[in-house]
Parts: structure tokens; sequence; C-alpha cells
């Protein structure tokens, strides 16, 4: 063979190999190489006081974001009763479908568990952060923060980790309140306790016994009837 | 998640519903006259039709373009039972209608916390604040004179497949595993926007917040918003929907959906995890210890034949085409077997169109079916070597009380008439 024509041949190997890898490679440009064409562009403006006090509401479990505030027990279940029990049900069991807020200690282990603020989360921040940005449901943001303290009280009442309807919850005893479950949640680690599933050679051939059915979704039958939707038109 | 009991009460009124689905595939085909027999002639060719003769709509009838009247069972649906109201609820992506990797805006599954906000771009804004050398505020046309990337990704909700921990619930493909979705994004890479703004050395953490009735915030390491994360404010080649976060929404590749906050109005960094509430008492998996991992962010390599599935039965004996979706959250699909007996033995699937990362791939068996029952599993292998587990497997290490992240293998039980139904087998 020519020295040209191998030299053509070259090129046309590195023009198939090209176009082989280009799937995965070129139609998907890292983001390094946009960013790199974005050094400051000045865009945006500055950010007032205001704005970011207006929109910067969350409270973490160190207490950062807590506004000062206090509210009771007793005046937390005067408010729940008036605009939370109706879903939340009278003493946070729950109404329907709505969540449990109380109960479910020691069930974590149990084969139907009760995931509840008091048997589950970890954090009380958490309960305040989410009542003042989500709630009451369809009437966001309208409560003042004393009430989201007062809130806040009750919900740890029902739970009994506070046991006085006269306690006050504030921005000084907020993060003294240890949740009961907070030492129960650790990080992922799916890479190393479930390390078995990476499998240079999952097995293709008389892999296991003759499966039996053991279960159907046919005798739960809790299935919507796929052929009645609504129509697109 | 589900609640067996008012699941239940809920039987009797739905077995008739449930009993129609599983009929549909009740009558196969007769198989059609082989060419060269001597074959009926049908009135279809050798009448003229209505739509041969007759005008058509003129190109003025339909500005914004809708599918055919005769497609009109391919929707999203929901399971009534699941959520106390439909506002903070999920539908789920018919999966066993669609076909290729992209899919079609309209139907990607939709799950909200306080339902749609419906926000003019005009007035929407995107703040930047907490540990910044300089809090910004940007307006949508100030994001849309940054630089642009596209990139197709999927979103599967870390509670697909969910409800059936336990066993076989749901009988078809779309709520077993309709809560994904993958399409192409156009936005502007995270980082060129928290340039702008100048993170400080000590920001290890970022809050996503959300403008609609949810406040939707979730806490998302540094590290991932550098890499890959983006500012989206299209889909398809055209805005996002309403229901998908119109005007913004995050893109946080091969994550939990939960972490893609919509309707994004605003990113504070900080140097810890703000614990809110979708990443503690919801998103966090209870194993069977009592213990709980949080964090568990990735998802795990999946896939799912979504025909044959019980909304999609097989009718026809000899060809037939079997296909699916496979799908990681560490990077590339590399591989799917498919077994026909239930995971004795296994053949690998042929996987067609593009096979990008952190993108569902398409895959395909082109098979003969003689009648006999199948046990029809897929298994999704990926770039790390991760294989998808089979459900037990899964069950052994995280119970079945996780809620989130079964990426066990699912089984489809098709009998002898074509009906095929979700099962559980051992």
């Amino acid at each position: 063979m020519s020295k040209s024509a191998n030299a053509l041949t070259l090129a046309l190997a590195a023009l198939l190999l090209g176009g082989m890898s280009a799937p995965g490679s070129t139609q998907q440009m890292a983001n390094s190489d946009v960013t790199k064409l974005a050094a400051k562009l000045g865009l945006g403006r500055a950010a007032t006081a205001d704005e970011i006090a207006a929109w910067d509401t969350d409270v973490r479990p160190d207490g950062r974001g807590l506004p000062v505030g206090k509210g009771t027990v007793k005046q937390g279940d005067d408010l729940f009763q008036e605009k939370c029990a109706s879903c939340h049900g009278e003493f946070g069991q729950g109404v329907g479908r709505w969540p449990v807020l109380a109960g479910g200690a020691g069930t974590l282990k149990a084969d139907r568990p009760d995931k509840t603020v008091g048997s589950f989360w970890p954090d009380l921040s958490t309960v305040f952060d989410y009542i003042k940005r989500a709630m009451p449901y369809g009437n966001a943001q309208s409560l003042t923060n004393d009430e989201v303290y007062a809130l806040t009280a009750y919900i740890l009442s029902m739970n009994d980790i506070v046991k006085d309807e006269t306690f006050e919850l504030n921005d000084k005893n907020f993060t003294s309140i240890k949740m009961p479950n907070a030492a129960a949640f650790f990080e992922d680690d799916r890479e190393t306790s479930e390390k078995q599933f990476w499998n240079k050679n999952p097995c293709m051939k008389d892999c296991r016994p003759a499966p039996k059915v053991t279960g159907r979704a046919m005798a739960i039958d809790v299935t919507p009837d796929g052929k009645s939707g609504p129509k697109v038109e | 998640m589900t609640d067996r009991t008012s699941a239940e009460t809920l039987n009797r009124r739905r077995f008739l519903g449930a009993a129609s689905l599983a009929g549909a595939g009740a009558a196969l085909s007769a198989i059609p006259a082989l060419a060269g027999e001597t074959a009926k002639s049908e009135a279809l060719i050798t009448d003229v039709q209505d739509w041969q003769r007759y005008l058509g709509d003129g190109v003025d009838k339909h500005p914004y373009g809708v599918p055919s009247k005769f497609e009109k069972n391919v929707i999203r649906r929901d399971v009534p039972w699941l959520t106390a109201s439909a506002e903070s609820s999920v539908n789920f992506t018919p999966l066993h209608d669609l076909d290729g990797i992209i899919t079609p805006s309209g139907l990607c599954f939709e799950r909200h916390h306080g339902g749609v906000a419906e926000i003019n771009p005009a007035d929407h804004r995107l703040m930047i604040n907490g540990l910044v050398d300089k809090p910004l505020v940007f307006t949508m046309d100030d994001i849309k004179r940054m630089p642009r990337v596209n990139k197709v990704y999927f979103l599967e909700c870390a509670a697909n497949s969910g409800m059936e921990w336990r066993g076989s619930q749901l009988n078809g493909c779309q709520f077993t595993h309709g809560m994904i979705h993958n399409v192409m994004y156009t936005g502007v890479p995270l980082k060129v926007l928290l340039d702008e703004a100048g993170l400080k050395p000590n920001a290890k953490w970022l809050m996503l917040e959300g403008a609609d009735s949810a406040g939707m915030n979730r806490s998302l390491p540094i590290e991932k918003a550098l890499n890959d994360v983006m500012i989206a404010f299209a889909m398809n080649g055209e805005a996002l929907r309403p229901e998908q976060g119109y005007p913004l929404r995050a893109v946080i590749p091969g994550w939990e959906g939960n972490l893609w906050v919509k309707w994004l109005r605003r990113i504070e960094a900080g140097d810890q995890p703000w614990q809110t509430r979708e990443e503690t008492s919801k998103y966090t998996d209870l194993l069977a210890d009592g213990n709980s991992r949080k964090h568990t962010f990735v998802m795990d390599a999946k896939s799912v034949v979504t025909n044959p599935s019980p909304q999609a039965p097989l009718k026809h004996k000899g060809r037939n085409v079997l296909s699916g979706l496979a799908w990681s959250g560490r990077g590339t699909v590399k591989r799917v077997d498919v077994s026909m007996d239930g995971g004795r033995n296994w053949q690998t699937a042929r996987i067609d169109g593009p096979t990008f990362d952190k993108s569902v791939v398409r895959f395909y068996v082109d098979f003969d079916w003689n009648g006999q029952e199948l046990m029809i599993q897929s298994r999704a292998i990926d770039s790390t070597g991760y294989v998808q587990p089979s459900k037990d497997e899964l069950r052994k290490v995280r119970g079945v009380n996780s809620i989130y992240h079964n990426n066990g293998i699912q089984t489809w039980l098709v009998h002898s008439g074509g009906e095929t139904e979700n099962v559980e087998i051992g």
C-alpha cells in the first residue's frame, strides 16, 4: 500500500471513530466549556436588604435564621384548632390522608412505622421553617412569627417533648430542644453497604430455580381504570 | 406513602375498572393470511374513504398542534387514593404509550406540593444570597443573556415504584414506573450565576427555593452545583411547561427529582445543609433497623419493560417487539439484559437511539411468541458496573419501609392470551 493510501485510511478511520464517539461527547458539551466563556458578565443587580429579608425566612438546626419572637403551648393549641385541625386533627392525629403530626414513638422498627414530627423528624428547625413558608395549606405565609413559635410549641406538646402547657418557645430557648429521633440519620452509604450490586459478570444462564408467582397486583386491585382518563381534546 | 387499609377500602369500588383493564388483551387477533395465500379484500382499500374524498382541516385550525383524536387515551393519570389533595400529589407518565427517549412535554409526570404556580416571566425574579460576595437579583431577561447549554436528562422521582416495596400493587407500568421523564433542557450552568455573585470560600451547600405556595426548598452540596447543575428555562425546544416550573427550574442531573426545584426564585449559599422538610421527614430512607439514610441523592440504575406491560398486552402471536427504558444517575447505561423466564436466563437487549450521560436509553428485543406464558424482566447495567438488583436483593438491604429508591427488577407475567400483569415472584 502506498504512503498516501495509508494516510487516507488513517484519516477515514479517524473520521469513523470520531463519528462513533459523537453521541456521548460532542452532543453534550461539558458545562466547563461554557462557564469559561462567562467569567463576569455584569448581569443582574444588587439585592436590597429589604428584599433579602422578605425572602430569606429559612431556619437551620443551629438556629440561624430564627426571627425574634415567642409563643406558648396554650396559644398554639388555640391557633391549631382554628387553622390546622381540619386537616391534621385536634391532636395531630391526621384526618383522612392528611399528615399525622403526633404519636408513633417507638414504631420505626415496626412493620408499619408511624413517621411523625415526634417519632421521626430529626430537627425542630424544620417544623418552624416549613410552617413559616408553606402553612396553612392554601394560605401560606399568612402567620406571624409569634404564631409560628406558638404552633411549633403545641406540636412539641402533642408529641410529649414538652409537658407543660404554659411552656413558651422563643428564639432564645429554641435550639435547646432536642428531637427524639435526631441520632438515627446517617449519610448515604450505598456505595459501600450495597457494593454487591456492582458486579462485573452478572449471571446469564440458569441463574435461579424456576420462579413461582407469589403476589399479584390484580389481587390487590387498587389500580385506577386505565381506560377512563379525561379527554385531551 | 400508601395506606393499605384505605387502599383496601377502595378495592371493591375499583373492581370493575381494574377488571376491564385486565381484560383489554383478552382476545388475540387472528393470525393474518400469509403472503401468497388467498386473502379477502378489505373495504378500507376497495372503497373510497371520507378522508380521501373530502377536504381536511386547514392550516389555521390548530395554531398550536395537538395529538390525533385517536390518541386520546395517551394521557397522564393519577391514583386518587395515594394523596389527600390533587394540589399536593403526583400523576404518572404513560410510558407504555411512548417510544424513543424523549418524553413529550405534555406527558411528563407532575409532582407538586402546593399546586402549579402561575407566574408571568416578567414578574419572576431569581435571588442569590447568603455566603456570596454580592447578593444579586436576576430577571428572566438577564438569564437569557447568559451562555446556554442544551442537555438531555432523565428526572425520576425518588418515590417512583415506591408503592411496590411490599409486593406488586399497581397493575400498569404507568403507575409502577411513570414518575420519570426525559427531555432536552436549555439553560445556563448554575456555575455561571454563582460566579456572578462570587461564592465565599466557606460556601459548602446551597439551598434552592421555589416561588410556589409550598416554598419548596432543598439543600444541594456545592460540588454538585458547580459540576453539572443547570438553571433551565426551556424543555424540548420551547418554554418550560407551567407544571414543570415555568419560567425557571433547577436541573440536577442523575439526582432525585425532588431536588429539581421548580419556579426557582432563590439560591442561598451556606456552610451546612438546612435540614428542610423535604430532606428530613421526606426523601430519607427508613431501614428495617429503625435508622434512616439521608442525602440519598443519586438515582441507582434501573430499567423497565414498557411493552408488553399490563396496559399494553401482547396482541399477536408470531413476531413482536419488546421495548423498554433504562437509566442511571451515575452515568450512562452500558447494557440492558432481558429475561423471558423470570430471571433464569438472560439475553442482551439492543439499545437504539442516542446514549447520553444521565439520560434514559431505549432498548428492544425483537422476538417470536407462540403463546407460551412469559415472565418478563429487564436489568440495567451502568458505566460504573452497577447491576440493577432484584426486588428481593434490594429488600434484604433496605427493608420494605424506605418508600424511596426502589430500583428493583420488575416482573410482568404474560398469559397465553396476551394479558399481562404485575407480579411478584419467589
